[in-house]
């Protein structure tokens, strides 16, 4: 048990070591390119919480990923950087809280309900954005510049460069896993994962049950809104799609391509996908069947997903 | 009868639909006895065991555990309440381990759960109380086999161990021995007679045998009626129900 531990701490630390030198070795392009993996990591892994631990495979995610961008489009002042230590808490603020209103209906509901009320849920989000012409309707709106870290009005930390924003994405992508590997492995943690595979059964041992799903909605709300920030802030753009059911399918696949019920599994999902996206993209303006074709493939091959790669091998070897 | 009555039902009654699967039953149930509810299949016992725990809400009529009514409660509520359940079907968590299904029993008696930084294996008093648990139900030398590779008679014993991690008063089992070999059922039987003492015991069960073995007292139950309640003894000898359900239906032990 405990050498295992450790050597996924060591694998832990590496990558994210390697990770963090990625500024210092690649071009901007790649840069960039890893922002966003990063980005929609932070993303796939709040889904992650919901689908792979609560069991709760909601289809309109996206609409606090969403809320949160919009929050920090709106914070934001019109011809002037916006402050991080404001705006990011107080988007995923209005993430979570959106979160806890809407599942406060939709955690009564399992199954292919639930699937249909979030989906939804996130399509009404996204009308409200897209016919709003304050927040810029269909044409969606540009950021001033990026946020900066303030004290007393004086800027000490600009995220303009793409590398040093690169940075901080990184920062919140250790920190969100962090939290969310404690959150797995906390009391609570452990009746989500109750919940999942027989919710009746934890009702019986005296669980709530509405409850802790609620919960784990509203805190999977808030990492999505994390991820909103931050991919508002790479774009210094918002529009509805990031609030669309094609972002929240898009964040269900990364986390099933990658392995459910992982954390990291949604990490290297959103690396699987984007990068594919790009290669893709490059080689055929038919990218989208690749991409589609790729995924298939992938659920019928590895259904344990990327992080089932090392058992599926050692099966094959063994055969 | 004597003490006070740990549950007490008055007319109650749950209809599905034009069917009423039970019907104005008023029983009570004592602490420090095995109670038996037997009856054929559909009698409604197992219907009656789900307005007791809070799994079905009652059509009419009231269940009092302490006095206090709890018909139409939430099961969690319920539970909290020290009402323990297990079930017809094998209800464990397949891919948790034995010590892990304890430890989600054991935990449940935290005041609450929204404890979210803390590893929930550094709470040594519930991973006390779920050791004991194992060991109650034996299955300590199984402590971190996941459950679904339990043979049958083990995973029942494991269901009531993790019920007993909550440390509940009142057990109510629903046929804890359906579908064990002898030695499983022996073994199952033994742990039941030896929880008696400081539980209330509602059980019930279709292996006449056993019932009348280990019952203290036991009811019959017929088309959603308690037709009869009283001793094994008196429950044996008793015409209305010979009539009703020993002699028609299923084998009844030798008089
Ligand atoms: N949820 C339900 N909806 C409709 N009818 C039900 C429901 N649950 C039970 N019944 C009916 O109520 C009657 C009593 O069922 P119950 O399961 O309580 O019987 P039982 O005594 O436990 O039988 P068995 O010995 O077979 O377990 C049966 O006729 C059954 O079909
Ligand atoms: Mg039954």
């Amino acid at each position: 048990m405990k050498p295992r531990l450790d050597g996924r701490r060591a694998a832990l630390a590496a990558a994210l070591l390697a990770l963090a030198l990625v500024p210092a070795v690649a071009d901007e392009f790649y840069v960039v390119l890893f922002t966003k993996i990063l980005v929609l990591g932070i993303f796939a892994m709040s889904l992650d919480l919901l689908v792979g631990y609560t069991g709760l495979p909601s289809l309109g995610h996206a609409a606090y990923f969403g809320a949160a961008a919009y929050a920090a489009m709106v914070l934001a002042p019109e011809s002037a950087p916006a402050n991080l230590l404001l705006t990011l808490p107080a988007s995923v603020l209005v993430a979570a809280l959106l979160a806890l209103a809407t599942g406060a209906l939709a955690v009564r509901t399992a199954g292919m309900y639930f699937i249909m009320v979030t989906l939804a849920f996130g399509q009404m989000a996204y009308f409200a954005v897209h016919d709003s012409p304050y927040l810029g309707g269909s044409d969606g709106k540009l950021l001033f510049a990026r946020p900066v870290v303030a004290f007393g009005g004086a800027a000490i930390l600009d995220f303009a460069e793409p590398q040093v924003y690169y940075l901080l994405v990184l920062a919140c992508l250790a920190g969100s896993y962090g939290i969310l590997r404690a959150v797995v492995q906390s009391p609570f943690g452990r009746v989500i994962q109750g919940i999942r595979v027989n919710e009746a059964r934890m009702q019986a041992l005296g669980y709530a049950t509405y409850r802790y799903k609620l919960a784990s909605f509203a805190i999977g709300g808030a990492f999505a809104g994390l991820a909103g920030y931050l991919a508002a802030y790479q774009a210094e753009y918002v529009n509805p799609k990031l609030l669309g059911w094609q972002e929240s399918g898009l964040a269900l696949v990364m986390v099933i391509l990658g392995g459910v019920g992982t954390l990291h599994g949604a990490v290297l999902g959103s690396a699987a996908i984007v990068l594919l996206q790009e290669f893709f993209s490059e080689l055929t303006s038919h990218w989208m069947l690749l991409l589609g074709l790729f995924i298939v493939g992938s659920v019928i091959w590895l259904p344990h997903g990327i992080v089932g790669i090392r058992a599926w091998a050692r099966r094959a070897r063994t055969r | 009868m004597t003490g006070e009555p740990v549950i007490r039902t008055d007319g109650l009654t749950r209809r599905f639909g034009a069917l009423t699967a039970v019907d104005a039953v008023s029983l009570e149930f004592t602490a420090g006895r095995i109670h038996a509810v037997i009856g054929p299949n559909g009698a409604g016992k197992t219907t009656f065991l789900n307005l007791l725990s809070g799994n079905l809400r009652p059509t009419t009529g009231s269940v009092r555990l302490r006095g206090r009514e709890i018909a139409g409660a939430p099961v969690h509520a319920i539970a909290r309440l020290g009402v323990g359940r297990s079930y017809q079907r094998t209800n464990v968590f397949p891919e948790f381990t034995c010590f892990e299904n304890c430890r989600l029993g054991a935990q449940a008696r935290l005041s609450s759960s929204m404890r979210f930084f803390k590893p929930a294996d550094a709470y040594a008093g519930v991973n006390a109380d779920a050791e004991r648990a194992l060991s109650l139900c034996r299955l300590s030398h199984r402590r971190d086999d996941a459950a679904d590779v339990l043979s049958h008679g083990e995973r029942r014993q494991l269901e009531l161990g993790m019920m007993l991690a909550t440390s509940p008063s009142v057990l109510l089992l629903d046929e804890p021995l359906a579908g064990m070999g002898a030695a499983e059922a022996g073994l199952m039987l033994d742990l039941i007679k030896g929880l008696a003492s400081d539980h209330t015991i509602v059980l019930v069960e279709h292996d006449m045998d056993a019932v009348f073995s280990t019952a203290d007292v036991i009811t019959v139950m017929v088309g959603g009626r308690a037709l009869e309640t009283g001793t094994p003894a008196a429950i044996q000898v008793s015409p209305a129900v010979r009539e009703a359900y020993l002699g028609a239906a299923k084998g009844a032990p030798a008089p």
